[in-house]
């Protein structure tokens, strides 16, 4: 026969459970303020001008139109540079270096430094590397850069990760079909490794969009339309950091430039997840 | 080594009297004091035996003996392998499979493999008929769809599969993976086949499914199979070859015809294997 539980939950019960619970309802709760903070302040100024008109009296009136381009752009240059760059690396680690390997080994280790490195670090580094060295001054292009070189370790490893979970019979039977691993790269690896690939977008990306410490130094401060990649160009966080700390009178186009941020956040991290669930689907994986 | 034919479909078409092929008894792959070691340590040694030709080869013996190890050399898997070290020789009619600059692709062309967990790819049942093919250079769509039908009637699958060939194959059945990628290697036209424990993974209806399925086989490719189902080797293996673990090596024991291997065998080892009261 089962024992019957005891009725009354003893003390170490009611501590787990209500820490895991309080944990939980912190969290949650946190993000809805912050999120209601974000939304009761700025849904109001929300319009079609405010995403399109340029800046007026410091950011205190007008919309946000350049810097949205601006940040579209160093977006673009991050992206265009990270996603091949960090696809390529993942695959020369995952599937052509062995674990034991040192150039292996020691890429891993210093992606993993890298990954944790504070990111006024990478904003001093851009504006050393590209901005002076390289030339290419205070520019979209330097911030972009500089965005591609903080969001590589994250994009690599997730991508590896995602290559490494692939399981290895997959490779054995087509190794023993007579495929190349060209191919078997290109048609089974690759797209067995898109989640990963994905996770490391959002995480990457994220981070990238949100980022002001690591572009004050790189792409500045302009809030004009930017003209070339070598304009420079305020992007939106900056604005948010400029409106709020700078700018007198500045909060309700901060609130407002923010809460676009948040959307934008939302939209990539939703199609991410999207993406994700509708490759799994078309593909099913094994277990 | 000899230029390959083009895959054509040709091959498949066999007269329906034909349907269960003769074993000629006639060496196509001889293997010569063959040795593999993973890392420096053996796990088989001096293994010398000749295949024949469109027979089906029974490997047998205990766990951990080298029959896996062993096939694996024959497709030259053993690449794949860090640490692993092949030494001996082996030869399909003249190519000389140890060579070092031969060309695996065409190799593992002529030598399909099977393997004991059924691994269909991630793709729809045509792709993974078709992706293989297309990878080897046949291109004209109607050869493709022809091949894909020959084979998968010659698995017996096309009946099962012909109005769902767009469907995942991961959603086939545990024996209909394994008959899929049976389908996929004679897609491409092999010599050799090499079935590492194809049935153990299926369940026992599934698995007479699959061993008539390669007793069809028998004449029109060379196949080596191993498998730990004695009663299995006994019914369908024209030749058998009998490994054990001495000092944990693996060697080959005693090879031969099948009848002669199970029936009488020479080698006392192998008598108490066979009859059930070792291994
Ligand atoms: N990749 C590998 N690296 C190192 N050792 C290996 C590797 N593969 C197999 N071995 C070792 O080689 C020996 C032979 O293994 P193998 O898998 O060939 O045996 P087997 O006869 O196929 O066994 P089973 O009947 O269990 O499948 C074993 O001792 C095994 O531990
Ligand atoms: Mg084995």
């Amino acid at each position: 026969m089962i024992e019957t539980p005891n009725q009354s939950w003893n003390l170490r019960e009611w501590l787990a459970f209500a820490s895991v619970w309080g944990a939980a309802v912190l969290v949650t709760v946190t993000f809805c303020w912050l999120l209601g903070d974000i939304i009761w302040h700025g849904l109001s100024h929300i319009s079609w001008t405010f995403l399109t008109a340029p800046p007026e009296n410091a950011g205190r009136r007008g919309g946000i139109g350049p810097i949205l381009v601006s940040t579209g752009l160093i977006l673009g240059v991050c992206l265009a540079v990270s996603l091949p760059l960090g696809v390529g690396t993942a695959v020369l680690l995952a599937e052509f270096t062995s674990d034991t390997n040192l150039f292996g080994r020691l890429t891993r280790r210093s992606l993993d430094v890298l990954a944790g490195v504070p990111s006024i670090v990478f904003g001093l580094f851009g504006n050393a590397f590209f901005c002076k060295t390289l030339g290419l001054g205070f520019s979209i292009l330097s911030g972009g850069l500089t965005l591609a070189c903080m969001v590589l370790p994250i994009l690599i490893r997730s991508t590896e990760e995602g290559f490494r979970a692939v399981p290895d019979n997959y490779r054995l039977s087509a190794a023993a079909l007579g495929l190349s691993r060209t191919a078997t790269l290109v048609h089974l690896l690759l797209p067995a490794a898109v989640p990963g690939l994905l996770v490391g977008l959002v995480l990457g990306v994220g981070r990238a969009i949100a980022e002001t410490a690591a572009l004050i130094f790189t792409s500045g401060y302009v809030d004009r339309m930017p003209e070339s990649l070598l304009d420079s160009g305020r992007a939106l966080s900056i604005h948010i950091f400029d409106l709020s700390m700078n700018v007198s009178g500045g909060d309700a186009n901060a609130y407002a430039s923010a809460l676009v941020l948040v959307i934008m956040l939302l939209i990539i991290n939703g199609t991410a997840s999207w993406l994700a669930t509708h490759s799994l689907h078309r593909k099913i994986v094994t277990v | 080594m000899t230029p390959l034919e083009p895959i054509t479909v040709s091959h498949l078409h066999h007269p329906a009297g034909d349907r269960f092929g003769r074993c000629e008894r006639q060496p196509f792959v001889e293997v010569d004091q063959l040795s593999l070691h993973y890392r420096g340590k053996p796990a088989f040694q001096d293994v010398t035996l000749s295949i024949n030709k469109g027979c089906i080869t029974a490997l047998v013996g205990p766990s951990g003996c080298g029959k896996t190890s062993f096939l694996t050399c024959l497709n030259r898997l053993t690449d794949l392998i860090a640490g692993c070290r092949v030494s001996g020789r082996i030869t399909i009619e003249t190519l000389d499979v140890l060579a070092p600059g031969l060309d695996v692709i065409q190799l593992r062309r002529r030598i399909g493999m099977i393997f004991q967990k059924p691994n269909p790819f991630p793709l729809s049942i045509r792709k993974n008929l078709e992706f293989p093919l297309r990878e080897h250079g046949v291109r004209d769509r109607r050869q493709i769809a022809q091949t894909i039908e020959a084979t998968l009637r010659d698995v017996g699958l096309w009946e099962e599969v012909k109005d769902r060939l767009d469907s995942p194959a991961l959603a086939l059945s545990g024996g209909q993976q394994q008959r899929l990628c049976i389908a996929r290697s004679l897609a491409l036209a092999p010599e050799v086949l090499l079935m590492d424990e194809p049935c153990s993974a299926l369940d026992p209806l599934s698995s007479g499914v699959v061993e008539d399925l390669i007793v069809s086989l028998r004449g029109r490719y060379t196949i080596l199979i191993v498998t730990h189902n004695l009663a299995q080797a006994r019914r369908i293996a024209d030749d058998a070859a009998f490994f054990w673990v001495q000092n944990g090596v693996g060697r080959l024991i005693e090879a031969g015809i099948a009848k002669q291997i199970f029936e009488e065998p020479h080698d006392p080892l192998t008598a108490a294997y066979v009859s059930g009261m070792r291994g």
